[in-house]
């Protein structure tokens, strides 16, 4: 099956009178992560629990697997699992627990729904907490316990909003392993992030939204392009800034910006332009430069520029 | 896996789902044995606290022991303070993203909101035995036979299962487990404004007619008649406490016929 298993058109909701969504359009292929990106109010969660079926979107429409949020909610409900902001699990009781009563209200009989629970904290190493309960863990166990309750059925698709929020490197670390194993299981998986690192390690489309509606969307590699690479110079002589801003004005097709008396830096469209070339220009030119860097951007600075603007991208 | 599409099918799940639910609290409670030791022995402190402390101030209108009188009071009071756990766990399950994922699950809808006061009905049950024992051994005891004493532990069921869609609604209303928290001691001046410590003869008008028609005042009055016990008002009486059994079963109903439906769309409303 090619068709896509999330898809989202024209979904608008407002609250009072914040319109949280206007006109979000989606579209995940079936087994590829999805990351939506967008900054705080943007409109992520709002999206997801409409996805969820959670919430009824006021215009629009949006089918999981084929089938439609609102009027199959309950055929989506059973192909999905949401894991939210913050770790929905019940503190009092142990991790077993929690994954055993899950499971059965996920309707397995009594011995599989135990099963499945053992399998699962074996799986994504929490079998040495599961009869502490969840009170005593720490923010990465508990986001890690969220995270399987959500497999309990293996779901065809998984929405993880912000599943790694507020986690030291290592915990969110090990998050993001366990959804790559889920991916390489052939589960779809929407992750809204405001850590642009981490729809760069898992995403394999990003779709920035801001206002409510999707500004951009691509891989990591095609949005970096979209504002070219960032080309650093630091010269030996502060005298020669003039003569290097020539230069690079005339490499770059626009005007270099001075960080320093003796530094400055131009984003260089994505012509191929390489390191040496650079140099060489420098060179002929006499300009002596101590240090001369290109870097990609990353996504933090796409997205910067990207939600900076007013009107959407493309 | 059955599917919920037919309506006996819907029904089982709800059943079941509800009773995984009963098991949750319980499991929640075995986690917890010292929240188990205190509230079985919060009825005994009570009954100690106010038997003898007040018991021996208060002097009851038809000269009866004090403690005979208090009993119907607490068991009142036990009574009225179920809907304040229903709603607070309600409120946190909401706040805490729970009630969000049985939402996004393909279980029975109505199985939470059941599962919930089932429990509070279950948990009850055995606060009230702790305290009848307690009563029973600081000298209260029923004088009116099987029947009747029956009679006055069904209406205090009665009401408290009609109670806990009180807290249901509005553990859902608040979604916030910590202003759920924060009006739990509403509940005390709520149980003292009544008959069920003092007789309300000797307050102020405006507060005498507030505590006469208190749902805490029929039930105390209730169980007073019905296990025969001392302190049934005599002279001008407000019509709740001439006809305390009536006024219990109004209330429950009225409770039930209000918050069972309010609670039902509280729960199930999307668009939030
Ligand atoms: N239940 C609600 N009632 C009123 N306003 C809401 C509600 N839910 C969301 N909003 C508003 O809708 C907008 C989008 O919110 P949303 O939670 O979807 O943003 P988000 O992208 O998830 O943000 P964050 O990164 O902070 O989680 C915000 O302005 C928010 O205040
Ligand atoms: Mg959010």
């Amino acid at each position: 099956m090619t068709d896509p298993m999330v898809v989202a058109e024209g979904l608008h909701k407002s609250f009072g009178n914040t319109h949280a969504l206007r006109g979000l359009d989606l579209s995940v292929p079936r087994g590829t992560v999805c990351g939506v990106l967008g900054p705080n109010g943007a409109g992520k969660t709002t999206a997801v629990r409409i996805l969820a079926t959670l919430s009824d979107p006021d215009a629009g429409h949006a089918r999981i697997a084929g089938y439609d949020v609102v009027r199959e909610a309950g055929k989506v409900r059973a192909r999905i699992g949401l894991a939210g902001q913050y770790a929905a699990v019940d503190e009092k009781l142990t991790g077993r627990g929690n994954l055993r009563m899950f499971g059965r209200l996920s309707h397995l009989s009594r011995r599989d729904a135990h099963r499945r629970a053992d399998e699962l904290l074996e799986r994504f190493g929490l079998m040495d907490a599961a009869d502490r309960p969840v009170v005593g863990y720490s923010g990465g166990m508990r986001r890690r316990l969220d995270l399987i309750t959500c497999l309990i059925l293996r779901p065809d698709v998984l929405f993880l909003d912000e599943p790694t929020t507020g986690l030291d490197p290592r915990s969110r670390g090990e998050i993001w392993d366990s959804i790559r194993e889920l991916v390489a299981d052939g589960t779809t998986v929407l992750l809204t992030t405001q850590y642009l690192d981490e729809a760069d390690h898992l995403a394999d489309a990003i779709a920035v939204i801001d206002h409510g509606q999707v500004i951009a969307t691509g891989t990591p590699d095609e949005l970096k392009a979209t504002i070219g690479d960032r080309l650093d110079v630091t010269l030996e002589d502060p005298a020669a800034l003039p003569t290097a801003m020539t230069v690079l004005n005339t490499l770059a097709g626009t005007e270099p910006t001075t960080t320093d008396a003796d530094r400055l830096s131009v984003t260089l469209p994505a012509t191929g332009l390489r390191l040496a070339d650079i140099v060489r220009e420098l060179d002929h030119a006499g300009v002596a430069a101590a240090d001369v860097s290109l870097r990609r951007p990353t996504l933090d600075e796409v997205f910067l520029r990207l939600t900076n603007r007013e009107e959407p991208v493309q | 896996m059955t599917a919920l599409t037919s309506p006996l099918g819907r029904l089982r799940w709800t059943f079941t789902d509800g009773l995984t639910l009963v098991g949750r609290e319980l499991g929640r409670l075995r986690q917890e044995p010292g929240q188990i030791v205190a509230a079985l022995v919060f009825p005994v402190i009570m009954v100690v606290l106010f038997g003898y402390v007040f018991g021996s101030a208060i002097q009851v209108p038809d000269g009866g022991d004090y403690r005979e009188y208090l009993m119907p009071g607490l068991f009142a009071m036990v009574t009225f303070s179920a809907w304040l756990g229903v709603m607070t766990r309600m409120a946190t399950d909401a706040s805490r993203g729970v009630m969000d994922r049985f939402r996004s699950m393909p279980m029975a809808r109505l199985a939470v909101p059941f599962g919930q006061t089932g429990a509070d009905l279950l948990t009850g049950l055995p606060m009230l035995a702790i305290m009848v024992g307690a009563g029973l051994l600081v000298g209260w005891q029923p004088h009116r036979g099987l029947i009747p004493t029956a009679q006055a532990f069904l209406l205090m069921i009665v009401l408290r299962y009609a109670l806990s869609w009180v807290g249901v609604y509005v553990g859902l209303a608040v979604k916030n487990d910590q202003v759920a928290d924060a009006m739990v001691p509403l509940g005390l001046p709520f149980t003292m404004l009544s008959n069920a410590f003092v007789p309300t003869d000797g307050m102020p008008g405006w507060l005498r007619f507030l505590a006469d028609w208190n749902p805490v005042s029929a039930l105390t009055a209730a169980s007073r008649e019905l296990f025969g016990n001392p302190g049934a008002p005599s002279g001008n009486v407000a019509w709740p406490l001439a006809h305390p059994v009536t006024t219990v079963l109004l209330w429950s109903a009225a409770l039930l016929v209000i918050f069972v439906p309010l609670s039902l769309r509280a729960y199930m409303r999307r668009g939030r």
